[in-house]
């Protein structure tokens, strides 16, 4: 572990002596739990049909494949059109598009980053690489399979997929979402301890709280 | 001053009817900045969409009090700058809970917001939040003088602090405006306005491509739904002072969302047309442009 992590005692400039613990003090020390929706159907509904039509994107380029996301925001393609937008915080942000290749030392911010969204939350997958390791399959630092270590809804495939196809993939989760069938914050919740175990057999020095919200 | 119960409801509808509008405007004046680029700009009920979804997400965490009353001290800044100026002139309706010194609370509400927000932010602890409040205090700051400074010399040159009073003092005709009366005083107010509305050239602090999104970086769900309510109050509760200080008031609804929309405007065509200002950029511009323009207007009242 990093010195900077370790518990320790720090004199504040007012000259008191407190201790610190930088793993545990900002961070919330529950595991995540499963959120029902609203109980009444047609409200949950309602909520879905809002929540596909905001969807905001967590501003975060993994891989090559995020080249392809920035075209979205111009004349071109304008995604704001169908309500997509960018967003540069996670707490603000319900969609994670991992857009391409994610080293280890990336997945370990990409975890953090998605930890840190809040219910209900949408990650989609983005070119082949994040399905089975694309052209870096034996590659020794990025992972393979995108879906052992976060609950992805929707892959998008191609090395790049055109920004035409991400469009169409938006669409496609938005069918998803409506439909009520994008409950990955959920399962991500169900089975914590299986993600959390996959992330720490690929994350060796695994210097951060379980928990990073 | 006897006070009536029907002014409740009555203010609830005007609140109503101005968060309905800031929405859409809102919406509006996006795709307006869209089509300068060439885009086609969000749908007009994008802002509804988001702020349902905000509400609608099932989780949000909080950082203490204080984080929790940031945005409803910012609320309570949009809605009591709305309340207690008349949103339209000569209506009994419609008048609000003016009273005779609302000038002055006007002023204080424009800037209650932007503190309540300061300090809800900085309890989050994000260094981003903490940067982001510097920059927006010290630019605000330096945008809100050269409009204390129009608003006195308004007030001075209509020897009344009664925003109802300056508007009726403006009726009959467009040349007895402030805008033809006392017309530094207005070009200082508008300046000052461009500095407040968060569109480019002025919007650093808020932008979500500088350091991120400033103040609101850790907001999110319900939190952020308030904030983005009052997002579409403030605006226009804003700009129907403006409107009432110096472009005549407004007698009736359509006229009301007529000059609202067009004194906005103003605000997007410098702001598509200009690129961003650095924060220390724009109040030196404040500083060597706007604020002589008011204290002459003082000077001159
Ligand atoms: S799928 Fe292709 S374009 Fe995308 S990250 Fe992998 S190698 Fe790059």
């Amino acid at each position: 572990m990093k010195p900077e992590l370790m518990k320790r005692m720090v004199k504040g400039p007012d000259g008191v002596e407190f201790e610190v613990e930088p793993m545990r003090d900002y961070y919330c020390d529950a595991p995540p739990t499963v959120q029902h929706g609203a109980y009444i159907k047609i409200v949950e509904d309602f909520f879905n049909w809002a929540r596909s039509q905001s969807l905001w994107i967590l501003g975060f380029g993994t891989g090559c494949g995020a080249i392809e996301m920035r075209p979205l925001m111009t004349p071109r393609f304008d995604a704001y059109r169908y309500g997509i937008q960018w967003r540069p915080t996670p707490r603000q942000a319900n969609l994670l598009v991992i857009s391409g290749y994610l080293s280890v030392k990336t997945l370990k911010r990409a975890i953090r980053a998605y930890e840190q969204m809040q219910n209900p939350k949408y990650v989609v997958g983005l070119g082949s690489c994040t399905i089975n390791g694309g052209m870096y399959w034996d590659s020794y630092n990025t992972i393979k399979c995108l879906d052992q270590y976060l609950p992805v809804d929707l892959y998008i495939t191609g090395c790049m997929p055109r920004p035409e196809a991400l469009l169409a993939g938006f669409e496609d989760l938005k069918k998803l979402i409506r439909a009520g069938q994008a409950e990955g914050a959920n399962q991500y919740a169900e089975r914590f301890d299986w993600y959390k175990a996959n992330q720490k057999q690929v994350i060796h020095d695994w210097d951060m709280p379980d928990y990073n919200w | 001053m006897q006070f009536e119960w029907i002014k409740i409801p009555y203010a609830l509808l005007t609140l109503f009817i101005v968060v309905n509008y800031g929405m859409l405007l809102g919406a509006f004046i996006q795709k307006i900045g869209a089509r300068v680029g060439r885009r086609r700009g969000v749908p007009i009920w994008q802002n509804y969409a988001d702020l349902v979804k905000n509400f609608g997400l099932r989780t949000s965490i909080t950082h203490g009090v204080m984080f929790y009353l940031g945005p409803v001290f910012r609320l309570t800044g949009g809605i009591g700058l709305l309340l207690f100026v008349p949103t339209i002139y000569g209506s009994e309706m419609f008048s609000n809970l003016s009273f005779a010194g609302d000038l002055i609370l006007a002023l204080y509400f424009v800037f209650f917001g932007t503190l309540g927000m300061a300090l809800g932010a900085g309890e989050s602890g994000h260094p981003h939040a903490a940067i982001g409040i510097s920059r927006g205090l010290s630019q605000v700051t330096a945008a809100e003088l050269p409009l204390a400074l129009a608003v006195f010399s308004v007030a001075l040159q209509y020897q009344t602090l009664s925003i109802t009073d300056i508007v009726s003092a403006q009726q009959g005709g467009v040349l007895h405006w402030t805008l033809f009366t006392n017309p530094l005083a207005v070009a200082a107010a508008m300046l000052s306005f461009l500095g407040s509305m968060m569109r480019p050239p002025f919007d650093v602090v808020l932008a979500p491509q500088e350091i991120p999104i400033g103040p609101p970086t850790e907001y999110h769900s319900s939190y952020l739904a308030l904030m983005q309510t009052n997002r579409a109050i403030f605006p226009v509760a804003k700009i129907v002072v403006y409107m009432n200080l110096f472009f005549g008031g407004a007698a009736s609804w359509p006229v009301f969302f007529l000059k609202v929309f067009l004194i906005y405007m103003v605000s997007v065509f410098v702001g598509v047309a200009f690129p961003r200002f650095r924060v220390e950029q724009s109040i030196r511009w404040f500083l060597v442009w706007a604020v002589p323009l008011g204290i002459l207007s003082i000077l001159l009242a």
